[in-house]
């Protein structure tokens, strides 16, 4: 079904019904790449990880491998595990929680053996109420089958994993808040330097946050190899990804393709991926890896999946959520309603995020509403600037994290591409779409 | 005298037992106190934190952070209608009219007889079945204006009642697996990777 | 003769530096700091809100960003937040800096109202300021702005109004980090951030003052200054709060003769810039124009002074009752069952003629001075002189048998706040930090928190800081002596006669180990600081004082703070206001020959402390006490023992009584003299430490109040001796010539911006601190033009004038100055064993109580809980007493009905009632007061359900 013929990595399982059951898990090889790892040294698994080029899939891209080995070494360590999804549109880590829990504990434990931590925490996001029941399950299945716990498949590492559930804040997604909300307190992030994780973490101590879908992908690699792994894709993009299609495509839902081989075209457009643009409508615009990436446009269709190609390009892979909108769409709704996303979320720490978002909000809303004026297209590019100066890619920042510098990104994009659209609804006072 | 029923006083103690530090529970005890009562009455929210060992301001000033956590009472029923950019793009704009002209509220407000309450939700990862609905945080993928019909129609006659369940998303979580590992085990554990660690470096 | 090297300091600049780059210059920081105040050190002030010196940065306002070179270029960095790196480029003045700049302040006023004209913090506002500086000139706004309920009450005292508030974090980080008391906190998220309480629990915070004063917009207002005054109508002078005995320095504000509000300075030995809410707002009671209806007051039924006394001759007119008014202004005398207003001639004479008829007929030691705590420095010097040079007696105490025996206290070698909050072991042996020297409480729970002492803890009921102390032991009433020696005897034997005693043998050797462990080799008890001070009044003070000199005996090395705590009553001890000792902490022995000298006569022999002399007028007889004299001070309010106090006013020949405020042993004064009270004379103070500041004057004495050095010394006129001072500093000049412990010390120091806090006496055995200008983003609202203008750092040798440094070691034998006091060892007390049908009674002192300060200021008098009695609740069970309960307490003395409370920090057989504090619904005399018999060593009561 996919454009290359990669194998299918992270959801394999996921045409079985009962995908999430342990014994569903344990007849599809399941907890095979933990023994595997168990009979090896902590130091050769995550030289697998190394090796496979695992570049994280929470949305910065940084490498598994390089971020282990960055892991201050203290008494006390921990591994906590991304779960919170939230960037809109991004529905892949959801997949994964409820459909193959088990590939994502297996990671967890094979990781925190690498990393020689005894205590990981998942942190799930908390409106994923059936994720989180199936996860705990899984969880206690797992404790039951003596692949978590004391003593591990009789191998003398022992790993205690809790699962604890987020309660409705898009900010918990960033590591630093994430683990102030794990601490019990409001998601405020914390401010890097000198908070990085791997040095000042969890309860202050040196910890390792990684994505599930990383996590998803780490059985396999140990079971196969780092080099299979590092053979799929091309340069650092290695293996495949799950990416999540949504808007006005025929078949939106998540897939999972080789990476760098697989270009937006194909994504969109493969009769076995997305299908093509719904009502075969022209392509406006889309999303190329989360709303805090800048837009692209029918002329990057081509763009390969790979992390480098597309930010040398001026955006990001970002979340892995790709959101295609026809000619039907009006840009600047699109871009306000990602505008007023941001400001319902910025957690109000810093100055800039927490009343430039709210600003900028309000003028967006105003134009998409017929209350536009001519100088507002400025005003708009210079309180961005004041958030992220210089408006550039990558982003700078005036903030503590890189939620303020989301802010501008589909603002700027919508303004650049379809400047005309602004002032159609200046002049004319109303949403031509309306 | 505990806030938290005999049954829920327990698990309280189970959730503070899984964390290094009692404050990590907060979260999982505001949600165990909606399971009970709702929504987070300050009562709860006075004994959370005694059990954590904040102040009651802090447990409040945490709570309100997160969307999830009500420290008003809310509908038996909590729908949640997203409308991010995904579902916007496919009618999410328009079911949400639909839902407060159907349950006769305004969005953020309760019905009369306490049954609903309707909320705009940001992106809810259910991005392939919009616009996307949820009642009490169950996916309950009814993406027209028609079958949403059908679904309040439903609740209201009591129906669903397997599927969804009442506030607190871990009405269903127990974790049978324990702490396997007693903590001792775990310092030991640490102790013992610190010092080959230091043996190797 | 002067070695600069020698001179202690407690901040030694560390020759440790590194160097960096600011805007092009190479500039240096110590190792760590902060590149907002290595900036600033080096002239370059980088504008902020959220940084405040005192707390640890957050980094949330954007406002500091400055561009700092990194791995990855130059990127913004908020300069309150990352310390000075070694080598780094640090630029402050780009277009980008200063674009991130302009840019955080236009966000700021995004949402803020913008309601500066009706707004306290108008004309004194960092934002405004800022906004002026830095800031656009015009609202490129246009949408609607954020709206929240205006000013809505988060406490008896503070308002919030959160339209205003730009989520700086500072109230609530106070709250939480340096008060520990976490009552308010953010709540919400993202632009709907607001400062919140729990609904039902107000921020009722001793120290929430100081929430408002750092709050650098007008988002947190104080109900006593509330629309008083604008900025720009305030007068402001620095002075020292004397409210307790720390010491903390203060701006004092005032408008037309008013003050209007007092603001805490950052005095880097005392109190960091903080206050508690009663230094900081019983301000009101000098004002006194609002007469409370306090029980103390007679609650303004016209009031029969005590019968008996023949009516006088006076014309004056008929005063209300002295006792009724909110403040004394006029001199009166008594005529019979009332007093009329007198002149100043007439009331003095009257005096004079009174106190000489007395002496005259029973001579001098017939004349008794009680209180002195209230004065100043200079006033206690003078009202020392005339009762001991000039009348002649020895019979002055500034204690009102509430304190500890002079002698010990002023013999022990002191102990500095400093040190107190950075000995390896800090042994607490008193009352309630918090209720009786609160901002003495912040410091050590710091400190005890940032892990700089080691707290081991003595008392009679868990306190603030039992959490915060790594040994907590709780003792019953007399048992601390048998507890000193088990502390330090050779082999730690829990003593046996606790019976309800709550602490286990781990406890006491667990303390043991860390005061061993702090020595070090050196003497005993060296790294070991003791604070100590009245635990219980109900609890003689010769109980403390035996184990304070088993501990001190024990411990050659160690230091010791005493917690004394009301006013100034260290600085009266040190002018010599307790019998047995002269000015300057010389001994009555030792300095006899050297006063005579001085002021022409001297006490022959020891005279009567309070408590003594109080039972010799009831007593009567030979040589007993027959006039009174009360120096400010009320011993129906303060003495612990109503009964002694009352039967002793009633019994005295003549009672003068110096008062600025009313209470209830006026109505016993045969003359009454108005005094200017504290804001209303210059002088000097002394604190706990022995640090001496000067007081500031910001009013003028209210009527025909005069200062207390003036009534002392036109009443020495009267009586026929000239004490030979004209003013204020003719005192203080005197005090540095013939007081040991003050030689060298010379106030005009204390003028200068290095002098401002102070020094500690006796010169050169404690350090001298480096004043930091004020940062008028951390203190905003206090006018500092002495202290802004001031160079970054003022050093030691800056600072001290060449005759100061030239006495800092003062030659010993000069001029044959008497020797600073030695120990002696006190009087051993003999504790009775504990009666098994009755509970010892502990009655500890609560910061908000009937006291004058409290209860003549509106804001603060509703603040005093009612009275309850707490016992530890296995005791009211064992009673068959519930919680709730009205129960009656009796004590030989008398009775009174409460509230029974479980308190489980209470130890068995122990019972807890506040001290003066009184039940509203009750009779005045409902107090444990009237429990209390100050002759015993300890006092048991019993209890019983009505
Ligand atoms: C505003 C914000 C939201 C984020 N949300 C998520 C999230 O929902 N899930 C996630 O895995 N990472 C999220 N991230 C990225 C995390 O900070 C972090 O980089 C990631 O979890 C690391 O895992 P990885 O290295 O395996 O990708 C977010 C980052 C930001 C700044
Ligand atoms: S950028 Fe926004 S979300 Fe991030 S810390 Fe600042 S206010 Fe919070
Ligand atoms: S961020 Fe530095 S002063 Fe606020």
């Amino acid at each position: 079904m996919a454009v290359t013929d990669a194998p299918r990595i992270v959801t394999a399982r996921l045409d079985h019904a009962d995908s999430y059951t342990l014994e569903r898990y344990l007849a599809t090889g399941g907890y095979d790449g933990l023994r595997k790892a168990l009979s090896m040294t902590p130091a050769s698994v995550a030289a697998e990880v190394d090796a496979a080029s695992l570049l994280g899939r929470g949305g910065a891209g940084f490498p598994a491998g390089r971020k282990w080995s960055m892991l201050k070494k203290d008494p006390v360590t921990y591994l906590v595990v991304n779960g919170d999804e939230s960037e809109p549109a991004t529905f892949k880590d959801h997949l994964l929680i409820e459909r193959d829990p088990h590939q994502i504990l297996e990671g967890v434990i094979i990781s925190a053996y690498a990393l020689q931590v005894t205590q990981a925490f998942i942190y799930i996001r908390g409106e994923f109420a059936l994720g989180l029941e199936r996860m705990e399950e899984a969880l206690n299945d797992a404790y039951r089958h003596g692949a978590v716990g004391e003593d591990i498949f009789g191998s003398g590492f022992s790993l205690d994993i809790v699962i604890h559930p987020g309660a409705g804040a898009y900010i918990c997604g960033e590591e630093t808040a994430l683990l102030e909300s794990l601490e019990g307190k409001r998601g405020f992030p914390r401010i890097k330097p000198p908070f990085f994780p791997a040095v000042i973490g969890l309860y202050g101590q040196p910890t390792v946050v990684n994505n599930v879908e990383t996590m998803a992908n780490i059985p396999w690699i140990v079971t196969n190899g780092g080099a299979a792994f590092a053979a799929l894709g091309e340069g650092r993009s290695t293996g495949t990804r799950l990416f999540a299609l949504a808007g006005h495509v025929r078949n939106p839902g998540p897939y999972e393709v080789e990476m760098v081989k697989t270009t937006f075209r194909d994504l969109i457009y493969a009769p076995s991926l997305g299908g093509g643009v719904r009502e075969d409508r022209e392509l406006k615009a889309f999303v190329p890896g989360g709303v805090s990436a800048p837009w692209f446009g029918p002329k990057q269709l081509d763009m390969p999946l790979g992390q480098d190609e597309v930010g040398a390009a001026g955006s990001m892979l970002g979340s892995g959520s790709v959101v295609v909108m026809d000619e039907t769409t009006c840009a600047v709704r699109a871009s306000w309603r990602i505008t007023k996303f941001f400001f319902r979320e910025s957690c109000g720490q810093c100055t800039p995020c927490r009343e430039g978002s709210g600003w900028l909000e309000r003028i967006m809303y105003r134009i998409e509403h017929g209350g536009g004026r001519e100088q507002d297209l400025d005003l708009l590019m210079d309180v961005c600037d004041n958030i992220s100066p210089g408006v550039t890619w990558p982003p700078q920042q005036t903030t503590i994290c890189v939620l303020g510098p989301s802010i501008p990104p589909s603002i700027a994009a919508a303004i650049s591409m379809f400047r005309d659209e602004f002032l159609v609804h200046i002049k004319d006072g109303e949403c031509p779409y309306d | 005298m505990s806030h938290f029923n005999t049954t829920n006083a327990t698990r309280a103690r189970q959730l503070i037992a899984l964390y290094p530090e009692p404050r990590s529970a907060l979260l999982p005890l505001c949600h165990l106190a909606q399971e009970q009562d709702g929504w987070l009455r300050p009562e709860a929210m006075a004994e959370i934190a005694e059990l954590v060992g904040v102040t009651a301001a802090e447990v409040r000033g945490t709570a309100t952070f997160y969307d999830m956590l009500h420290t008003e009472p809310i509908g038996r029923y909590l729908v949640s209608v997203c409308t991010n950019i995904a579902c916007i793009l496919d009618g999410a704009t328009e079911l949400l009219s639909h839902a407060e002209a159907r349950l006769g509220v305004r969005v953020g407000a309760t019905t009369a007889d306490g049954l609903f309450t309707l909320e705009e939700a940001e992106c809810l990862a259910d991005c392939d079945h919009p616009p996307c609905v949820q009642v009490n945080h169950r996916f309950v993928r009814t993406t027209t204006t028609e079958k949403f019909d059908e679904l309040i129609d439903e609740l209201k006659g009591g129906g669903r009642a397997e599927e969804i369940p009442p506030h607190g998303t871990l009405v269903r979580i127990r974790r049978n697996g324990g702490l396997r590992v007693e903590p001792q085990r775990i310092e030991r554990e640490r102790a013992r990777a610190a010092s080959s660690a230091e043996r190797a470096g | 003769m002067t070695d600069q090297a020698s001179l202690p300091t407690t901040h030694p600049d560390t020759d440790e530096t590194v160097t960096f780059t600011l805007d092009g210059r190479p500039a240096t920081a110590r190792p760590g700091e902060l590149l907002i105040s290595a900036a600033e050190r080096a002239g370059v002030y980088i504008p902020r809100f959220c940084y405040h010196p005192r707390m640890e940065p957050v980094g949330m306002c954007r406002m500091c960003l400055v561009e700092v070179s990194g791995p990855r270029g130059a990127t913004l960095q908020p300069a309150c937040f990352i310390p000075a790196e070694a080598g780094s480029e640090v630029v402050t003045n780009s277009n980008k800096v200063k674009k991130a700049q302009d840019g955080v302040l236009e966000f700021l006023l995004v949402n803020h109202p913008l309601d500066c004209p009706v707004c306290d913090k108008g004309g004194e506002c960092p934002l405004q300021d800022q906004t002026l500086a830095y800031g656009p000139g015009e609202s490129r706004f246009v949408e609607e702005k954020r709206h929240f309920e205006k000013p809505i009450a988060i406490s008896d005292l503070v308002l919030l109004d959160r339209e205003r508030c730009i989520q700086c974090a500072r109230c609530t980080r106070f709250a939480e980090e340096i008060a520990g008391e976490a009552q308010i906190d953010f709540a919400g998220r993202g632009e709907l951030v607001e400062v919140a309480t729990f609904p039902t629990e107000p921020f009722s915070s001793y120290f929430s003052g100081n929430t408002v004063q750092i709050c650098p917009v007008g988002a947190l207002t104080a109900t006593p200054y509330r629309f008083t005054a604008r900025p720009w109508d305030l007068d402001q002078v620095e002075s020292t709060c004397t409210t307790c005995a720390l010491g903390c320095r203060v701006a004092v504000q005032s408008s037309a003769n008013r003050l209007t509000r007092l603001l805490g300075l950052d005095s880097e030995p005392v109190n960091h810039g903080w206050l508690c809410d009663k230094g900081r707002f019983s301000f009101e009671a000098v004002n006194g124009d609002e007469v409370s209806a306090g029980p103390a007051l007679g609650n303004g039924q016209p009031v029969t002074l005590g019968s008996g006394r023949p009516r006088g001759q006076f014309a004056g007119e008929v005063a209300e009752t002295a006792s009724q008014v909110g403040r004394i202004t006029e001199p009166m005398v008594r005529d019979g069952d009332r007093h009329v207003r007198v002149s100043w001639n007439e009331a003095l004479s009257e005096a004079a003629s009174r106190l000489d008829a007395v002496r005259e007929a029973h001579g001098p030691e017939s004349i008794a001075f009680i209180g002195g705590g209230r004065l100043t420095n200079e006033g206690a010097y003078a009202w020392t002189k005339l009762a001991k040079g000039v009348i002649g007696t020895d019979s002055v105490d500034a204690q009102l048998g509430d304190g500890l025996p002079a002698e010990l206290v002023l013999s022990l070698p002191r102990a500095t706040i400093d040190e107190a909050c950075s000995a390896p072991v800090v042994v607490l042996l008193s009352g309630d930090v918090r209720e009786e020297l609160p901002v003495l409480f912040l410091r050590l729970r710091r400190a005890a928190l940032d892990k700089k002492i080691s707290l081991i803890e003595l008392s009679l009921r868990s306190t603030s800081l039992t959490r915060y102390a790594e040994v907590s032991l709780t003792l019953r009433p007399g048992d601390s002596p048998a507890f000193a020696r088990a502390l330090v005897g050779p082999n730690p034997s829990v003593p046996t006669h606790p019976a309800g005693g709550s602490f286990a043998r781990e406890d006491l050797e667990r303390a043991r180990a860390l005061i061993a462990g702090a020595a070090h080799g050196g003497p005993e008890g060296t790294g070991v600081v003791l604070l100590y001070g009245r635990p219980s009044l109900a609890e003689d003070g010769a109980v403390t004082a035996a184990a304070v000199a088993t501990l001190a005996t024990a411990w050659p090395g160690a230091r010791f703070l005493p917690l004394l705590r009301r006013g100034n009553v260290h600085g009266a001890l040190d002018m010599g206001m307790a019998p047995g000792v002269l000015p300057g902490r010389s001994s009555l022995e030792h300095g006899h020959a050297w006063f005579s000298d001085h002021w022409g006569s001297a006490p022959e022999s020891r005279g009567r402390d309070t408590t003594e002399a109080l039972r010799s007028v009831v007593e009567g007889g030979q040589g007993a006490t027959r006039a009174l004299v009360l120096l400010g001070a009320d011993p129906l309010e303060d003495f612990p023992d109503r009964s002694l106090a009352t039967r002793a006013l009633e019994a005295a020949e003549v009672v003068i009584a110096v008062a600025g405020h009313p209470g209830p042993a006026l109505d016993h004064a045969d003359v009454v003299l108005p005094v200017a009270v504290s804001h209303e004379r210059p002088g000097t103070t002394t604190n706990i430490e022995g640090r001496v500041t000067r007081l500031g004057q910001k009013l003028v004495p209210p009527g025909l109040a005069w200062p207390d050095w003036t009534i002392a010394s036109v009443l020495s006129d009267e009586l026929g001796y000239d004490l030979a001072i004209g003013t204020v500093s003719d005192i203080a000049e005197e005090i540095e010539r013939v007081a040991p412990a003050y030689r060298g010390f010379a106030p005009a120091f204390l003028d200068q911006v290095s002098g401002h806090d102070g020094l500690v006496v006796p010169l050169g055995a404690a350090s001298m601190h480096t004043v930091e200008p004020i940062d008028p983003m951390a203190t905003p609202g206090v006018e500092s033009v002495e202290r802004q203008g001031a160079p970054p750092r003022v050093g030691l040798t800056e600072g001290l004038s060449r005759e100061l440094l030239a006495a800092l070691h003062p030659d010993d034998d000069a001029e044959g100055a008497p020797p600073l006091l030695r120990r002696s060892a006190p009087a051993a007390v003999s504790i009775p064993p504990p009666d098994h049908y009755s509970l010892r009674l502990v009655s500890t002192r609560r910061l908000y109580d009937h006291g004058a300060g409290v209860v003549a200021s509106p804001s603060l008098a509703a603040l005093t809980p009612p009275l309850s009695a707490l016992a530890n609740p296995s005791d009211l069970a064992r009673l068959g007493i519930g919680p709730g309960d009205r129960v009656r307490v009796s004590s030989p003395r008398g009775e009174l009905t409460l509230l029974a409370e479980g308190d489980s920090g209470v130890p068995k057989g122990v019972l807890v009632i506040e001290f003066n504090v009184s039940d509203p619904d009750q009779p005045a005399d409902n107090a444990v007061a009237s429990l209390i018999d100050a002759s015993a060593v300890v006092n048991e009561v019993r209890l019983e359900s009505l």
